[in-house]
């Protein structure tokens, strides 16, 4: 990856020569033009750790004494203690522009945290609600004969179901990606490839109940088809397909042009330049990209409530009757709402994220077998 | 945009060197991949026209303004019902993830790009894509018993010290299931894609702008200001819209969240809302026919915004890619 990483280290402000004062002009008059140095006073190093400490501080005390500003918490104060000290405190030694500078980066810094809690506590909080109710049989019974109320049961209807439905979808989804991947990259041109591209783009962005209503009003309603795994698997395909598209393409394009140019100058019929020699040369990219549109629509609940509903007992064959699924056990289970229930839900959540994580692994450790040799 | 791929020899142009005009593999294939990349669009079209047609039953008999009336009765007799309610409780959800997940998700986008190191760039732009695998169901399960009573205390601190602004105050003194708490879940969940596509602009900044201002003595927040904003400002608006696209057509999480309640309610940290999609799911399991041709009318109308959405922001993003220098 060609990050335009910019180093970390500190950006100076030459003060040198005559009448040079960075682009907010001399006015700052913080720079002390002593002809050794080439930078402005700069914040001592621990002033960052020094703030940190204010800020724990007054955090400390707002728990222990109770006085605030405004109701605030006691961390929000000690992040506001935090952040007033050391903006003021670089607004003193530095001027305003490195102020900014911290004040902005500490916020990027802060941003990137935030970003990440939530990941680590959905995570945890599943692993740790998740394991607690796994055993054997709640891997290998059904929900067949159960009170949904009281305990016991278990998932392995759902687990088929999704693997059943998610597998359909792939079925469906990856040679017509694939191909038409193939279409924009190698014979695409004029209008009708660009709006191919475009609304394969548009299509990313379908909402995940629109394709389920689609297909409940195509497939149930329209052609008189019953609700089942396999209406299931139609609606995840259409979620699918555009997401194999578009990781198709992106490594379509980047296959080299000299293969192509070699193997049609030896008199390869293009077709076979395609099958022989571009597509095995990609196929890392390839699987990688079915694999993680896999997992996309591993998780998806919404298109399953529309076009096949509950299903309590085993049902292996998803061309006929009700299907359960992950998403829908957990949507079920929830619904019940008694404690028995939850901790099935929370089994299923892990169950499911166990399975769409298993198949990201599963993409990087493919992607790195096939990984291209290198050209 | 795209790659300069050299054609075969025209058949007709050399007649003497090669042999049969035309392959019959090499036709089919082109016609093979060629119709595959046109179902997509047969696909689009065929979404909206059954959306369309299962929608008109219902449409035409309903008693009052479909777009405006707020109550939902469809299968009732005359059908009464409306979805003003819906759109206006899916775009102030969106409206709130936006407000939290666009900071957030260009400042993480920032991070990775130009400020992290380039090890650690790498493993946080793997983990807030992983944060997009996570199942809505479970944002939906982790935000009602996880996150919803962490959030209580702050929506009671801000109807408590910011309540004279409107849409904080709390005459309920309920503080669950509000659509903030919806609005925060939803911006947790389009994070990801605010973050990856305002990453991917990022990385298309001419490095040369970027050293540049660094050389000129600029902070390097003054850089990303000055070289960086300016180059990105049009893919982060399209980073913003796509994540909005998904905030608009969540539906599990909301559904679980947000306690259905089917009136107009300004006040985000109240309980009760509704939106297009959580509606859709909630009603459909006991919806009569014409209840659900109702419900498809919604849909169809959710289609239709996200699809403006999604179009909009994708042609701003084709647009930069042919006017910049980058690729």
């Amino acid at each position: 990856m060609s990050t335009p990483h910019v180093s970390s280290g500190t950006v100076v402000l030459t003060a040198s020569g005559s009448g040079a004062g960075g682009p907010e002009g001399p006015g700052d008059g913080t720079y002390d033009f002593d002809p050794e140095r080439l930078t402005g006073s700069v914040l001592p190093r621990y002033a960052i750790w020094v703030s940190a400490a204010i800020g724990v501080a007054v955090g400390l005390v707002v728990r222990f004494t109770g006085i605030t500003l405004i109701g605030l918490a006691d961390w929000v104060m000690a992040v506001l203690a935090f952040f007033i000290v050391f903006t003021t405190w670089t607004l003193l030694v530095e001027g305003r522009r490195h102020a900014v500078d911290r004040l902005a980066t500490t916020a990027i810094y802060a941003a990137a945290v935030a970003a990440l809690v939530p990941l680590f506590w959905i995570l945890i909080t599943v692993v740790v609600k998740g394991l607690s109710v796994m055993s054997w049989s709640f891997l290998t019974e059904t929900m067949r004969n159960v009170n949904p109320r009281a305990e016991g049961g278990g998932v392995a209807h759902a687990i088929v179901g999704t693997l059943e439905q998610v597998a359909i979808a792939a079925a469906i989804a990856v040679p017509i990606g694939i191909l038409s991947a193939v279409y924009l990259v190698e014979y695409g041109r004029g209008h009708l490839a660009r709006a191919i591209s475009f609304f394969v783009d548009v299509m990313t962005g379908i909402p995940s109940i629109v394709a389920g209503m689609f297909i409940y009003t195509f497939w149930i309603l329209t052609l008189g088809f019953p609700t089942s795994g396999l209406a299931a698997g139609l609606a995840l395909s259409i979620l699918m397909i555009p997401v194999v598209v578009r990781a198709t393409e992106e490594i379509l394009k980047i296959v080299p042009n000299e293969l192509r140019e070699g193997a049609l100058a030896l008199g390869v019929p293009k077709y076979k330049v395609i099958i022989r020699i571009v597509l095995p040369t990609a196929i890392s990219g390839i699987i990688t990209g079915v694999m993680l549109a896999v997992a996309r629509v591993t998780g998806e609940t919404a298109p399953l409530l529309l076009t096949t509903f509950l299903a309590q007992d085993m049902n292996w064959n998803p061309f006929s009757g009700n299907q359960a699924s992950l998403p829908v056990f957990i949507w079920d289970q929830i619904q019940r709402g008694t404690s028995a229930s939850l901790d099935r839900a929370w089994g299923g959540a892990f169950v499911l994220i166990l399975i769409v994580m298993i198949f990201y692994a599963g993409a990087r450790i493919l992607a790195a077998i096939y990984a291209p040799k290198k050209v | 945009m795209s790659a300069p791929v050299m054609e075969p020899p025209q058949a007709d142009a050399a007649p003497a060197i090669t042999g049969a005009a035309v392959r019959p593999a090499d036709r089919n294939f082109r016609f093979l991949t060629t119709w595959s990349g046109i179902l997509v669009l047969v696909i689009l079209a065929t979404i909206a026209a059954f959306l369309i047609w299962k929608s008109i039953p219902s449409l035409t008999t309903d008693s009052e303004n479909p777009l405006t009336y707020e109550a939902w009765a469809p299968d009732a007799d005359p059908p009464a019902w409306g979805m003003s309610v819906l759109i206006f409780g899916t775009l102030w959800t969106s409206v709130i993830a936006m407000v939290i997940a666009v900071p957030i998700g260009i400042g993480t986008a920032l991070f990775i790009a130009f400020y992290a190191p380039p090890r650690l760039a790498t493993g946080l732009g793997f983990f807030v894509d992983l944060l997009a695998a996570v199942p809505s169901i479970i944002f939906g399960l982790w935000g009602l018993y996880n996150f919803m009573p962490q959030v209580v205390p702050f929506s009671e601190w801000l109807a408590t010290y910011l309540g004279w602004i409107p849409i904080f105050a709390n005459e309920q003194e309920l503080y669950t299931k509000s659509i903030m708490i919806a609005g925060i879940v939803l911006a947790i969940m389009i994070l990801p894609t605010v973050s990856a596509i305002s990453r991917e602009v990022f990385l298309q900044v001419p490095k040369g702008h970027i050293e540049a201002s660094l050389a000129l003595g600029a902070t390097r927040w003054e850089m990303v200001r000055m070289a960086v904003f300016p180059f990105s400002r049009p893919g982060m608006i399209s980073a913003a819209m796509l994540g909005l696209g998904r905030a608009l057509g969540e539906t599990i999480a909301v559904a679980l969240i947000l306690s259905a309640v089917f009136e107009i309610n300004w006040q985000i940290t109240e309980p009760g809302g509704n939106s297009v999609a959580a509606n859709i799911a909630l009603k459909w399991g006991e919806a009569g026919a014409n209840g659900r041709s109702a419900l498809i009318a919604t849909g169809l109308v959710l289609f239709f915004i996200t699809l403006a959405v999604n179009m909009t922001a994708r042609w701003i993003v084709n647009r930069r890619k042919e006017f910049s220098g980058a690729n």
